[in-house]
């Protein structure tokens, strides 16, 4: 049998890649007032995640992306929980938020809100837990 | 000018409801092939086919409901249609999908 020749797919993928996670990005920061937010971000970064796995095979990508995703999901609860528990910080209640205004240098005046860091923790914790479920499912194959 | 701006809205709705009709029989003709289909690789064009067409009626329906909130919901369907056909074609053609080691 001929080995296959995944050159199409490898070059598209590098091109898309990129365009996923942008995307994954954009509806990150969109959550707040449009549609998205951190799960739908994280999944979007997950789907580009595995279109990278499946050009490139696992241990390939092992070797690029050095990330244990179940340390990721970790992160994530520490850090939704961690904004929740600042508010203690200020004599407020558990997950209280708050927002302000602030004069960015690129972006000019902006609403930063504590919200978005809530939404940090949901979105590293989705990409962990569905990255750990796929490469779980797809490792199983003992090496012949 | 405001029976030109009530006749525009009217042919906008007529047009975007024959485009629906019109999506509606090619998803139907589409689903009869996605049954019916001999081999694997016909189911999977067909469900491949099925989910551009969806893509074009959330886009529609987005014109009928007067709303720009559909536009990232056709880049998601048009994204995740892509990663999930060359997942069933990866299937299809070597029987698994995220493989351990490539060369």
């Amino acid at each position: 049998m001929t080995r296959a020749n995944d050159l199409i797919l490898r070059t598209t993928t590098s091109l898309i890649a990129f365009i996923l996670l942008g995307f994954s990005v954009y509806l990150f920061f969109a959550g707040h007032n449009k549609p998205g937010g951190g799960f739908i971000g994280g999944l979007m970064a997950a789907a580009a995640l595995v279109l990278m796995y499946m050009a490139y095979g696992l241990n390939a990508i092992r070797k690029v992306i050095r990330v244990n995703y179940l340390y990721m999901i970790f992160t994530g609860l520490i850090i939704a929980v961690g904004t929740g528990v600042g508010a203690f910080l200020f004599d407020a209640p558990f997950l209280t938020q708050n927002f302000g205004y602030f004069q960015l240098p690129i972006l000019g005046r902006t609403e930063l809100a504590t919200a978005l860091l809530f939404d940090l923790g949901v979105y590293l914790t989705v990409i962990g837990v569905t990255m750990t479920i796929i490469l779980t499912v797809a490792d199983d194959r003992e090496e012949s | 000018m405001e029976g030109s701006i009530s006749f525009t809205k009217t042919l906008i709705d007529i047009s975007a409801t024959i485009a629906i009709i019109g999506v509606s029989l090619s998803v139907m003709i589409l689903l009869y092939r996605a049954i019916k289909g001999p081999t694997n690789a016909d189911r999977a064009v067909a469900l491949d086919v099925i989910g551009v067409n969806i893509m074009a009626l959330a886009g529609v329906i987005a014109i009928l409901l007067v709303s720009t909130q559909f536009n990232d919901v056709i880049l998601l369907i048009g994204i995740l249609l892509f990663i999930g056909t060359i997942a069933l074609a990866k299937f299809l053609e070597k029987g698994v999908i995220i493989e351990r080691d490539m060369d």
